[in-house]
């Protein structure tokens, strides 16, 4: 029993962040019927506007300290960031210490702007195209953006604390009356699943209770008709691109802890949430949010010893055997609509 | 001729002359002077042509043919090497015993893994594919490391059987004694000439396997991928059930890949996982659309135009470009240099994912549809230059 619950518990970050790329994607396709290969890379952006936020804040200027001598005797140099000299030592130091979540309020307005010029600059013009040369030309920005990134942060991980207090694991079994030690979980892990359900539920509810929302949603079930009652829905789809872009932007933000984020994670991601999102249902933000968890829970109960001892090599592939499984028993995915990309 | 019509003959011919001669062809500067890191005719590099050429031709029948855009064709390359490595463990280290091993084991692995992926068509299928070739990937990496050698990659050890190793036999692959990385060097006047064995065995084959695809884009088989590409519906409608042809061209592709496989593992005996990666399919997907897809020649262009500008981006350093620019004023040169400096060198993939990106914006049909175009517009301008001296005359 207590093996399962940890199972359970370490399947939802992983699972959290394949829900947030994957309805992202979902919305992406749903609404402007594109199939973008280049979600990866946002992910990633967003994983390394962390990193930014926190080199910036450690940004500082070396005084020398008569003091205190290094050890050949010369007067010590002392860093200090700029921002401890700006606010003191006790809010100076905070502030660096909660540069991640800091990098959510950093990262919103910058995956926005990403996402507008994306949508206006380069995707607007494939919309007549074949679903293949979407996928191209999104594989080609992958591409160069990783490279970007890759040009000004260097080929290897960084690694990006979380907050101080988030250090460290608590022990989750005594909480349900299990004995000490057997159920631990790193508190950021937690933070990250709450984190990830408040999107999740934001996004729900801005496109469910919003007049804004609701235009989108009627744009999605019949652009066309949207469009001829004079409402201007290309607008509204390349802002919906934006939060697209800014939902994978901030579970990149806040996966950079868990994950040392480094130039190609998004790829790595990119892989498994277009699984995630074919599992799910193609245009089904439910689904894809569901198949998140789903997906991120078996593959954490398949790494299991005892799974392992039973099938070898079934941790590597679960998500590949279930997505297949999936695709030639329900085409469709879990909760997939029809007419939406039958073919 | 050998059931071709004039235009597909001539085309032959010309590959298999650009083939034969490419020791030539591709070291066209003196050895010592500044040119000479242009040069492309050394062994490592023209097999890597041959060989991504037939990865792409196959490729290119599935994709240039019938549309179908699979992720995954870096799985049946690997298959291929590790066929082809496990008959140096077992047999020896004759090429002939490997290479048809790595097309039938990939032929198989394409018919499994196309049965399951060909239920589907379009985006569903890219996905599909993805997901076995990265299957396949994370298998060799782990449970399946007693084939495969896990992350080391597959090699040939002193302790391995190979029971029909004769007492002099050459301890490198060859094919019947002919060594393939050993070359002969030939050297005319300031140039030096090499010829390599490995780079004519690939050579020889590719022509082959080109021939093959010439014969079918130009069959009744052909026609039929083709129609599946263009209505896959009205197929259906005539009676037509598309399956059997789809699967037929994806299975012909990976026996194409496993090919492609089988000789990276005969000149250099070695199979790794990093060949299934997904980053691999998603390399021979950039050679055939940035040649051109559904074109004969298209596929072997990419195929050499990426390898080519890869060895030779990554040669480029900010020395070699102020070399370039010096003369230019300092501060102009400096700034050129800048601007160009994240182009080069490790930033290959750079260039050609914007590359990539630009080509599949403004060029679909590739380098083909682009040297058409401009076939095209110096026929125009010809034209135009005769049509009023045809005029003239009657006023």
């Amino acid at each position: 029993m207590d093996a399962i619950i940890l199972q359970i518990l370490n399947g939802l970050d992983k699972g959290s962040a394949y829900a947030l790329i994957a309805l992202g994607l979902t919305l992406i396709f749903g609404t402007l019927g594109v199939v973008n290969f280049a979600h990866g890379a946002l992910f990633m952006i967003g994983a390394f506007c962390a990193v930014t936020l926190s080199k910036l804040l450690n940004l500082s200027f070396e005084t020398i300290d008569p003091t205190q001598t290094d050890f050949l005797g010369n007067p010590l140099k002392v860093k200090t960031p700029y921002v401890i000299e700006w606010f003191g030592m006790d809010t100076g130091s905070a502030i660096i210490d909660w540069a991640v979540p800091l990098a959510i309020l950093f990262s919103i307005p910058i995956m926005i702007c990403v996402g507008f010029i994306m949508e206006r600059g380069l995707i607007k013009h494939f919309y007549k195209r074949e679903h293949a040369d979407q996928i191209l030309v999104t594989f080609g920005l992958a591409i160069v953006l990783q490279e970007v990134i890759k040009y000004f942060y260097g080929a290897n991980p960084i690694p990006t604390p979380a907050p101080d207090v988030f250090k460290g694991s608590f022990d989750f079994g005594t909480m349900l009356g299990f004995d000490p030690n057997v159920i631990i979980y790193p508190y950021w892990r937690l933070v990250y699943f709450f984190f990830s359900a408040v999107v999740i539920g934001g996004v729900f509810a801005f496109l469910q209770f919003t007049t804004f929302g609701m235009v989108v949603r009627a744009g999605m079930a019949d652009r066309e008709t949207v469009g001829l009652l004079g409402i201007n829905i290309d607008k509204r789809f390349t802002i919906m691109f934006g939060v697209a872009a800014a939902v994978a932007g901030l579970a990149g933000v806040m996966y950079a802890p868990i994950n040392s984020p480094n130039y190609h994670m998004g790829m790595d991601f990119l892989v498994l949430s277009f699984v995630v999102v074919v599992v799910g249902g193609m245009g089904s933000l439910p689904g894809a949010v569901l198949a998140g968890f789903l997906l991120g829970i078996l593959e954490s109960f398949a790494s299991m010893n005892e799974i392992k001892s039973l099938i070898p090599g079934i941790d590597q592939i679960i998500i590949y055997v279930v997505a297949i499984i999936i695709l030639l028993t329900r085409p469709r995915g879990l909760m997939g609509r029809k007419g939406v990309m039958e073919e | 001729m050998l059931g071709l019509n004039k235009k597909d003959m001539t085309l032959l011919i010309v590959v298999t002359i650009l083939t034969l001669s490419a020791p030539f062809i591709l070291n066209p500067f003196p050895t010592d002077s500044a040119m000479a890191q242009f040069n492309a005719g050394y062994p490592d590099l023209m097999q890597r042509f041959a060989i991504f050429g037939i990865f792409a031709i196959g490729f290119n029948l599935l994709f240039g043919l019938t549309g179908y855009l699979s992720f995954g064709h870096a799985a049946f390359l690997g298959v291929g090497s590790y066929s082809v490595v496990w008959m140096y463990k077992l047999l020896d280290y004759n090429v002939i015993w490997g290479l048809p091993l790595a097309i039938v084991t990939s032929g198989i692995f394409a018919l499994l893994i196309g049965f399951v992926s060909m239920r589907r068509s379009g985006i569903y299928f890219s996905i599909l594919t993805l997901a076995f070739a990265q299957m396949s990937f994370n298998l060799a990496y782990s449970v399946l490391t007693p084939i495969t050698n896990g992350e080391t990659g597959l090699q040939v050890y002193n302790n391995d059987p190979q029971v029909l190793m004769g007492a002099n036999e050459a301890s490198s692959p060859h094919l019947f004694g002919l060594v393939m990385n050993s070359s002969a060097k030939v050297g005319v006047g300031a140039w030096e000439f090499t010829f390599n064995n490995g780079y004519y065995f690939c050579g020889v084959i590719a022509i082959l396997v080109f021939y093959l695809s010439i014969r079918i884009f130009r069959s009744p088989f052909g026609m039929m991928l083709r129609a599946i590409k263009s209505n896959q519906t009205r197929m259906a409608y005539t009676g037509l059930n598309p399956r059997p042809y789809t699967l037929a061209a994806f299975v012909i592709s990976g026996m194409y890949a496993g090919l492609a496989g089988g000789l990276l593992a005969s000149m250099d005996p070695l199979a790794g996982a990093e060949r299934m990666q997904w980053t691999a399919s998603g390399e021979v997907v950039l050679m055939t659309i940035l040649g051109g897809a559904g074109t004969l020649m298209g596929p072997v262009l990419g195929a050499g135009f990426i390898k080519y500008f890869e060895n030779i981006f990554s040669k480029i350093n900010d020395t070699v470009l102020h070399n370039w620019f010096a003369f230019l004023p300092d501060g102009l040169e400096d700034f050129v240099v800048f601007l160009i400096h994240p182009f080069i060198g490790k930033g290959w993939h750079l260039t050609l994912g914007i590359l990539f990106m630009l080509v599949v914006t403004f060029l679909p049909g590739g380098l083909v549809e682009g040297g058409q175009r401009i076939a095209a517009m110096i026929k125009r301008t010809k034209e135009d230059e005769d049509t009023p001296a045809k005029t003239e005359p009657a006023e």
